[in-house]
């Protein structure tokens, strides 16, 4: 279970962008958060992942408490999420090549051993043919980086996935190869998900249950 | 060849129009091939297509704002302007701007930081127009106005703006020059449902009867809430180019790249085109889509021409399937 209690967050103290929300995901379930932009969800989305620390509230993470966040996140909670943004070209490093970002947290978290394999493997179900793969950033287009950006955030198998508006720059085809992705992984693994984002049609279609915003019991500060 | 313009003639007539860059080694990467296509005033043509098909260096190339190493082929007609061959003091005077309001994709980007949205829409009536200095204040507030941006904003900056608001100040400042095309590039990336629709109905507003709207997009749902006609790009060619009713409703696309994109929309099948769009520089000889396409069959190793608005060698069965 993922559940986020009461959180309070923002990048101000005195004026925190949302109040006491809370949002529990079961194991294995797909919650879509809806919501206009700028409201938040984006912030929770981080919070959730361990990204960003909130003011109050709790994340607690298959019912242990978050020891940290970012980098002091323990590893063991830290490697238990895998996060796709919405802009990749924003979240990739531009300097690595396609294989490289795909293989990073491998090999941060000492698992070099495994990069060839499972690198292979995962460009292979995103779709990226090996020419890609030694391309840097700006050689491909927004869904291919999308594509190898989704494979990193499933390379070091996650139990809870979070997907922050991931196809909102993407063309209807990818949307679709990059949500089936996602569900494959979750079928075989097992990993819940947190997909947050603005388009009803997508969350519904996609999700077992969406939430909107506004019903989170939130009192919003703005 | 001095015929003035006449109400009835296309704004735009694209005719041939490719772009391919020139790379190392002498390599080229052929980013538009042999597009043809004609806009009518009043008109709204959507030109849609996944990225890196092509759709935005076509937007470059009519605003003259190609890289060095690029090279055309083709017309683009504009008001008797060959846009392909203007040169650059003649695209920076009487171009863009003036006979192509660029509405751009991310507002927010497209404004200048440090300065008022009073003072930038200022700074283009001076620029773009011969009003008379005491009356540019008035003709300011006016383009707000048309645009639909609220008065009491003007002295803003544009970080104080909200999506909404900025998208709308890009717009006024895009109408100002009371360009004959109108040319929005991913209007509506990252802004919400009801604020897509709010935009793209804004600017088929200002479209109206007299002007041309070039809406190049990734949203399907955008382009059918207000294009008349689509243009469907894959790999840097225009492979279908239908009446927007009969492509979204009844009978439907009729390329198979087309038909397999819609397919692919949340409200319909939701299922992707398995595989992904060939190298522009690698393009094959025959049909681009041929990979990826399950009615491909050997006549497929031959280009197939665009033919009655459809480039494929069995449109029609892929229609029936
Ligand atoms: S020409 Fe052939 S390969 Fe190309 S879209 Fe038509 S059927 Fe498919």
């Amino acid at each position: 279970m993922l559940e986020l209690q009461d959180v309070t967050a923002g990048y101000e103290r005195r004026a925190p962008v949302f109040r006491a929300v809370s949002l529990s995901v079961a194991p294995g379930e797909a919650v879509g958060l809806l919501g206009p932009s700028g409201c938040g969800k984006s912030t929770l989305a981080r919070v959730a992942a361990l990204l960003h620390r909130p003011d109050s509230g709790r994340v607690i993470i298959d019912g242990t408490p978050a020891g940290g966040w970012r980098h002091r996140a323990p590893r063991a909670q830290r490697t238990a999420f895998g996060v796709v943004f919405q802009q990749p070209r924003l979240s990739a490093d531009p300097r690595l090549r396609l294989a490289d970002l795909v293989a990073e947290p491998l090999r941060a978290n000492g698992r070099s051993a495994e990069v060839t394999e499972t690198v292979r493997k995962l460009t292979a179900r995103v779709g990226l043919g090996a020419e890609l793969l030694g391309r840097r950033p700006h050689e491909v287009s927004d869904g291919q980086l999308q594509r190898a950006c989704l494979a990193r955030a499933l390379v070091l198998g996650p139990r809870w996935l979070v997907c922050d508006e991931m196809t909102a720059m993407l063309d209807a085809s990818t949307t679709a190869a990059l949500v089936a992705v996602v569900e494959e992984y979750r079928a075989e693994s097992g990993a819940g998900l947190l997909a947050v984002g603005h388009d009803r049609v997508l969350l519904e279609r996609w999700c077992d249950r969406t939430v909107q915003w506004g019903g989170l019991g939130a009192s919003l500060t703005k | 060849m001095s015929t003035p313009t006449t109400t009835s003639g296309p704004v735009l007539s694209v005719q041939g129009l490719s772009v391919r860059f020139r790379m190392r080694g002498d390599t080229f990467v052929r980013a538009v091939s042999d597009a043809h296509f004609e806009l009518a005033p009043g008109e709204c043509l959507a030109l849609v297509g996944e990225s890196g098909c092509g759709k935005s260096v076509l937007a470059s190339a009519l605003l003259g704002l190609l890289p060095g190493n690029a090279e055309t082929a083709g017309s683009a007609l504009l008001d008797g302007i060959d846009l392909l061959r203007a040169d650059e003091q003649t695209l920076a005077r009487t171009v863009r701007g003036r006979r192509i309001g660029l509405v751009p994709q991310s507002p927010a980007a497209h404004l200048t930081p440090v300065r008022t949205v009073r003072s930038q829409l200022e700074e283009t009536v001076r620029e773009l127009t011969v009003t008379p200095r005491p009356d540019i204040r008035k003709a300011a507030v006016a383009a707000a106005e048309r645009a639909a941006f609220p008065a009491d904003h003007l002295d803003r900056y544009p970080h104080e703006l909200s999506g909404g608001l900025a998208q709308r100040a890009a717009t006024a400042l895009a109408l100002i020059g009371d360009a004959p095309l109108l040319l929005a590039d991913e209007p509506t990336t990252g802004l919400d449902r009801d604020l897509v629709e709010r935009t793209v109905d804004e600017l088929k507003r200002h479209t109206g009867d007299t002007r041309a709207l070039l809406m190049i997009t990734h949203d399907l749902a955008a382009a059918e809430r207000i294009a008349d006609r689509i243009a469907v790009m894959y790999a840097g060619r225009i492979v279908e180019q239908a009446d927007a009713r009969a492509f979204f409703g009844e009978p439907g696309p009729r390329h198979p790249y087309a038909r397999g994109l819609l397919n692919a929309l949340p409200e319909r099948e939701f299922t992707p085109i398995p595989g992904l769009p060939p190298e522009l520089a690698d393009l094959p000889d025959g049909c681009a889509f041929a990979p990826r396409c399950t009615s491909a069959t050997d006549a497929c190793e031959v280009l197939p021409p665009l033919d009655s608005g459809v480039a494929c060698h069995h449109a029609l069965e892929a229609q029936r399937a």
